[in-house]
């Protein structure tokens, strides 16, 4: 599964650091988020969704 | 980089440094004992034992960490260093009894046991999370 994470992350001038405070994980779960090598299960996709103020379709994109 | 450690990371390393402590004083303990007393009986099969349970708990406080860690990464990646740990650690015992089974080893296990093999896979876990996630996550 692709995702729009660093770009969306860019538009708000974060760093992984910066976002992953403010959903509550680890700096290493963004950036394995950001890279394809994790899938984030559905509960922490829609806090992410939230927290973007975008439906979940438009941050993560089927291959 | 500051490093991300949750109260549950925490609560983890003290369990660890505090079970690892245990076991340090119940193994010099037991050794001492049974080199220069002459224990028997059922003192002598509790204190055998006695070096084993901080290690048992060490086994709970991996258990406890995965179920109390809210970072779900975090958590797979110690649930895949578990895996590769309890993979190898049957490998290398089963091949080591079917040596021993055939005479091709002596008896006994010099003191290696399981949870040393367990403990030694945890490691290589870790080394195989570095790999293929980039990262060995928090502790273990």
């Amino acid at each position: 599964m692709r995702n729009r994470l660093k770009v969306l992350r860019a538009e708000r001038d974060w760093s992984q650091g910066d976002l992953a405070e403010r959903l509550d994980v680890s700096r290493q779960s963004v950036n394995a988020i950001e890279t394809g090598k994790y899938d984030p299960s559905l509960p922490l996709a829609f806090r992410i969704a939230d927290l973007f103020g975008l439906p979940i379709e438009d941050i993560f994109l089927k291959d | 980089m500051a490093m991300y450690k949750s109260p549950a990371t925490r609560r983890y390393m003290i369990r660890m440094a505090v079970l690892m402590t245990v076991y340090l004083i119940a193994l010099f303990a037991a050794v001492r004992i049974f080199r220069h007393t002459d224990i028997a009986g059922v003192p002598a099969y509790a204190l055998a034992i006695a070096p084993a349970l901080p290690i048992i708990g060490v086994f709970w406080a991996v258990m406890r960490f995965l179920i109390e860690e809210p970072d779900e990464f975090i958590r797979m990646l110690l649930v895949r260093q578990c895996l590769v740990a309890t993979g190898f650690c049957l490998t290398v015992m089963t091949i080591w009894e079917f040596l021993q089974n055939f005479d091709l080893l002596p008896p006994g296990n010099g003191g290696f046991g399981a949870a040393f093999f367990w403990f030694i896979g945890l490691g290589i876990g870790a080394i195989y999370n570095k790999i293929t996630m980039g990262t060995i996550g928090n502790c273990a």
